[in-house]
């Protein structure tokens, strides 16, 4: 990452890669027992950006907790780079449903919170938070609180505080849930924009289709509780995207009515056990189909 | 032009607020002045009603026996240049804030404990539960006996009164702090000593502001109850016993006007103390006054 005058403003970038081999879990014994992840097996590759599409409430947040290391599997292995994943560590850092920005700090000591905490606040990570602030285009906001921002910066603040750690992998669940349409694809050009430039790895869990699409590098798409890998898809779309090109190509729109399809089977079998997501999902499948 | 829209607003809230008093005054001086008007034959069904309730007839029920505003601010006057008036509001001001910065000092930390420590709470709580029913005013007899002086005593009281307050808002607001913020935190590489500083510290802060505001409310209702049943601290001499102890020893003296005095003395002081409270807790937190 360099400024104009080609000057090194961050650490090397290094990004990592996440091997989730045979992971379960489950909560509850007995009676009550419940697997909501059941042997997922898949890889959150080197310097890509993979993101996860499932049914709402299928267990992607709990596989979140995995991978981040709040919680341990039951049984399987969750490895970065070779070493396992104990617990919740800088490397591997999580961007929230919704604002988790500190209510009580400003844009500014939000951003620089992690350096802080890790004690390793110096000229240069100024200077990189300073053009993160830059980059997410917040300067006029640096002394504003979250509750002063709109929905759109709010989440351009965390992607500055979660950046200026430089973590090896970069998980984002539902980011821009909550987001009106409109800010919603603006949000989607900046951050592949963002990522286009760092190359970083990213896994970025979501539930609309669209977004998916225009995002990913990779795309897992999960079957519903318990959750699992149903299909695996390499979204081979050009970068840099725009919404503009993605609308009309026809590749992406193959590729979603694959991904769509999956989906659709998945919440036919849930329907049938009466899930109220899965229903809300075949009507608006269907909705879709017939304005295809 | 929003500073003006502001002062436009704080305007208003002045004038609502003098409205209110204006018109509970002229309630009020009419009640206690119905011995006179409910003389006139007109209001003979009147008379009739509250006769019906066993009541006495010639001044409306509980109203027209108080003393009228006119003669409380008569009374008023009358005291307002004695020192011993001054020195009641002093010597419960001392009292209050007294015990008020001691239930701070020990109940932030101790509801903070609480809060974070599941081991402190499994060994605190149900001996905090237990003595929390029990009124400050409970304590007096035993405060009195337990505390060598009856100052600390009455001190002792008032702070039992803001402590429980504090402490119970303490934990509530620490525990209801989103779980997001530690997991961020975590993830971002926060030791646990910075995650409390950081993320505990000032997401509680609210909470502690409004435990506070209520528990210097409780000071108040607590400090003058403890000074009439104590004697207001006699040994000090003459008319030193503080608000409560003016109100006691104006009703002793029979003059009702001066235990209004005394009254509206504390209402006073008690929404003076809580402003400044209130005031203090904006200043603090400032992230909330900017929605």
């Amino acid at each position: 990452m360099s400024d104009i005058d080609g000057k090194v403003l961050a650490p090397e970038i290094q990004p990592g890669e996440l091997k989730v081999a045979g992971v379960s879990k489950s909560y509850g014994a007995g009676q009550i027992h419940k697997d909501v992840v059941r042997e997922c097996n898949f890889t959150i590759e080197r310097g890509k950006l993979t993101v996860m599409v499932g049914p709402s409430g299928c267990g992607k947040s709990t596989l979140i907790r995995l991978l981040a290391g709040f919680e341990q599997p039951t049984t399987g292995t969750i490895e970065l780079d070779g070493k396992s994943v104990t617990g919740p560590s800088r490397e591997l850092l999580v961007l929230f449903q919704e604002s988790a920005l500190f209510p009580w700090m400003t844009t500014w000591n939000n951003i620089l919170y992690g350096p802080r905490a890790r004690g390793e606040l110096n000229g240069e990570t100024l200077e990189f938070a300073e053009f993160l602030l830059a980059k997410v285009g917040l300067q006029e906001f640096r002394d504003k609180y979250p509750g002063q921002l709109s929905g759109g910066m709010q989440r351009r603040a965390e992607l500055a505080r979660a950046m200026i750690n430089n973590p090896r992998v970069m998980i984002l669940d539902e980011p821009f849930r909550g987001l009106d349409a409109m800010t919603k694809e603006l949000m989607w050009e900046y951050y592949s924009g963002l990522y286009e430039e760092n190359q970083r790895t990213n896994f970025f869990v979501t539930t609309d289709i669209d977004e998916a699409v225009f995002l990913a590098d990779r795309l897992l798409v999960m079957s519903n509780v318990p959750t699992q890998v149903r299909a695996v898809i390499e979204v081979d779309l050009p970068r840099p995207r725009r919404l503009a090109d993605i609308v009309e190509n026809d590749r992406a729109n193959d590729i979603k009515k694959q991904a769509l399809s999956i989906l659709h089977a998945e919440a036919m079998r849930s329907f049938s056990r009466g899930s109220k997501a899965a229903a809300d999902f075949v009507e608006a499948y269907l909705k879709r189909e017939r304005s295809n | 032009m929003a500073a003006g829209g502001a002062r436009r607003i704080n305007a208003r809230v002045v004038t609502h607020g003098l409205v209110s008093i204006l018109i509970f005054l002229v309630l009020w001086e009419v009640g206690s002045r119905s011995k006179v008007w409910l003389a006139w034959d007109a209001f003979g069904p009147l008379r009739d009603l509250i006769a019906a309730f066993g009541l006495k007839t010639h001044y409306l029920p509980w109203i027209g026996a108080v003393p009228a505003p006119s003669a409380v601010f008569k009374a008023w006057m009358g005291v307002i240049d004695q020192a011993g008036y001054w020195q009641s509001w002093y010597m419960s001001f001392q009292r209050v804030l007294g015990g008020f910065v001691a239930a701070m000092l020990i109940g932030i930390p101790y509801g903070l404990m609480l809060a974070v420590s599941r081991t402190a709470h499994g060994i605190n709580f149900p001996v905090f539960e237990s003595l929390r029913p029990i009124p400050p005013l409970a304590w007096v007899p035993a405060s009195i006996i337990f505390w060598p002086t009856q100052e600390l005593a009455i001190m002792f009281i008032t702070f039992l009164g803001a402590f429980y307050t504090i402490v119970i808002n303490v934990v509530g607001g620490a525990k209801s702090i989103d779980g997001r913020f530690f997991q961020a935190a975590q993830s971002m590489g926060a030791s646990k000593w910075d995650i409390f500083k950081r993320i505990v510290l000032p997401g509680t802060l609210p909470s502690i502001m409004v435990g506070s505001a209520v528990g210097m409310g409780i000071t108040w209702e607590v400090v003058v109850a403890a000074e009439m049943i104590s004697g207001g601290g006699s040994q000090m001499g003459g008319s030193g016993g503080g608000l409560g102890f003016f109100i006691w020893n104006s009703y002793v003296g029979g003059s009702y006007e001066q235990i209004v005095v005394g009254m509206i003395s504390i209402g006073i002081a008690g929404y003076v103390s809580s402003e400044l409270l209130r005031s203090l807790g904006t200043y603090v937190t400032p992230w909330l006054r900017v929605r």
